[in-house]
């Protein structure tokens, strides 16, 4: 649906690496041009026309995002993309609030960006990482979490959708167990906020983060979102203008409120602008019904898959959009190659879920990660394509 | 090169390489080349004596292109001095780059002659040669460059 919209499916592409980065409307594109051709000014502070039209498109972002995943305004703070998010995250807050051998709770399916921070937190104060063991779809259970859980266990972390797997992690009840039990609760919603209605307040999220490019928006931008009472305790990472109400030569500072204290520096305000008219175009199109597509074209997609037998899949159960296979005996980048002469954009490697090796049965595996303008078409190309793949080196090669 | 002979040649040294499996042998210079551009992962072991390369081995996980061009490298550098690996692995990388290169010296490496033309698989195709320069320049650090 709305394929219409994407000048880049005009051709003959079909484009399955959308839980990489996603392809970007005509509108975002042309919204952010509009900063550049007819309003350029820096935020905050500008007593011209220019200027005031962006303060006010850029400020009306929070209140966007606010409504789109439920949350204050006020706890929305702009950020370079999820990285950086959790990264904040660990290095502003928890930091500060956790000591040695407190526990954090985290799996072996997670992306790089929510296991590296902890470990260098882990280096520096001396928490302990538990991971969660998985179900044998490779999962992440609310009970396999439970038994994880001590009198020690201080924060769990998890991708709401995770991003090779893509099981659907139940964070309403997660979130309401942590928030019974004292535990703060991160979701990373990179894979999960651009596909599925995320709520933050009613699934008791302490921190959620999310990239903007990988849901119809610009790349640069991303955002952090916190609870209040938390975001009040958080200490900026990046210090400079834009943070800071007054600072005197005694060493003396104060920093302004929350939000904008930690948005030091001029920010992507373009990428800003284009993220808030993403989310509008998503809400326009409905979380439930992108939910809906894409399950039904991986359903579809499996569907035709099931009698193939030199295709092996390894989450067949999981509730998203992502399917994760390999073409028995091709390693996966010699497939993704293959596909590329189809014009199918897949990406093959172990998708920077670098623990995943050690439960799945091998190390890199070819992801096809669908977004609502994938059509049945574009599964039927990648079905002939597969059925065709006994060529597969003499296209490679 | 006729390309049913490239592929061919390539297919052949990707389905069955030269000295796959690692063997338990201290003498042995050893290296990793997991890298930060590709997602192949393949462990070298090379072990050289009197100046001349004895033997090479390799396993892991890698795509068709570099399981294949670690088969026929290693074919072509056992038994060769030092010297001789330096000038083949310069030639080969020449190559790779689309610069001038000796084609009677590299042989059956030239299969790669045209990989450039695919951007993603050039670094897939220099793999072996970044090994075996790194196992050699842990010799030269150790002092033993004969």
């Amino acid at each position: 649906m709305n394929r219409e919209d994407f000048p880049m499916l005009m051709g003959d592409m079909v484009y399955f690496d959308n839980g990489a980065t996603t392809l970007k409307p005509k509108r975002v594109i042309e919204k952010m041009n509009q900063y550049y051709l007819e309003h350029t000014s820096n935020i905050h502070r500008g007593d011209y026309d220019a200027a005031m039209k962006t303060n006010e498109l850029y400020d009306h972002v929070r209140e966007i995002v606010a409504d789109f995943i439920h949350c204050d305004s006020s706890e929305v703070i702009y950020t370079s993309g999820a990285t950086m998010s959790i990264n904040m995250v660990v290095f502003g807050y928890m930091r500060n609030q956790l000591k040695k051998g407190d526990e954090v709770l985290l799996n072996k399916a997670e992306h790089a960006s929510n296991i590296l921070p902890w470990m260098k937190l882990a280096q520096e104060i001396g928490i302990v990482i538990r991971y969660v063991p998985l179900s044998p779809e490779y999962e992440l259970t609310f009970d396999n979490i439970e038994k994880c859980v001590t009198s020690k266990t201080k924060v769990i972390s998890l991708a709401h959708v995770s991003n090779v797997i893509g099981d659907v992690r139940d964070v309403s009840r997660i979130g309401k167990y942590c928030h019974e039990h004292h535990i703060l609760f991160h979701v990373d919603g990179a894979q999960s906020v651009p596909h599925m209605k995320v709520d933050f307040q009613n699934s008791y999220m302490d921190f959620l983060s999310f990239s903007g490019h990988k849901m119809c928006g610009p790349t640069g931008v991303g955002v952090l979102v916190g609870r209040k009472e938390l975001l009040e305790e958080m200490e900026p990472i990046f210090y400079g203008g834009g943070m800071n109400s007054i600072f005197e030569d005694d060493n003396s500072y104060e920093w302004k409120s929350i939000p904008t204290r930690f948005e030091a520096g001029t920010p992507p305000i373009a990428e800003v602008i284009g993220l808030g008219e993403a989310i509008q175009y998503l809400m326009e199109i409905g979380m439930d019904s992108i939910h809906e597509r894409e399950k039904q074209l991986k359903n579809y997609l499996l569907s035709n898959l099931s009698d193939m037998p030199n295709i092996i899949v390894y989450n067949q159960k999981s509730d998203s959009g992502i399917l994760a296979f390999n073409i028995d005996g091709v390693f996966a980048q010699d497939t993704s190659v293959y596909l590329n002469h189809y014009h199918i954009c897949v990406r093959a490697g172990n998708h920077c879920a670098k623990l995943l090796k050690d439960i799945l049965p091998v190390k890199n595996t070819v992801r096809i990660s669908l977004y609502f303008y994938n059509s049945q078409e574009d599964v039927d190309q990648l079905i002939e394509a597969l059925r065709n793949s006994k060529d597969l080196f003499k296209i490679v090669l | 090169m006729d390309s049913n002979l490239r592929r061919e040649i390539i297919l052949d040294n990707y389905q069955d390489p030269m000295n796959r499996g690692l063997i338990e042998d201290d003498g042995y210079l050893k290296v990793n080349t997991n890298s930060e551009s590709c997602i192949d992962n393949l462990d070298f072991m090379m072990k050289i004596e009197n100046g001349i390369v004895k033997d090479i081995r390799f396993d892991g996980e890698a795509c068709a292109i570099s399981t294949s061009a670690t088969s026929i490298m290693i074919r072509k550098l056992i038994g060769k001095k030092i010297s001789e690996v330096k000038e083949i692995l310069k030639n080969y990388q020449n190559m790779i780059h689309e610069k001038e290169y000796d084609e009677e010296l590299l042989g059956e490496l030239t299969v790669y002659d045209e990989i450039s033309k695919q951007p993603n698989r050039i670094h897939c195709a220099l793999i072996p040669s970044e090994a075996v320069e790194k196992m050699l320049g842990g010799l030269e650090d150790a002092g033993d460059n004969d």
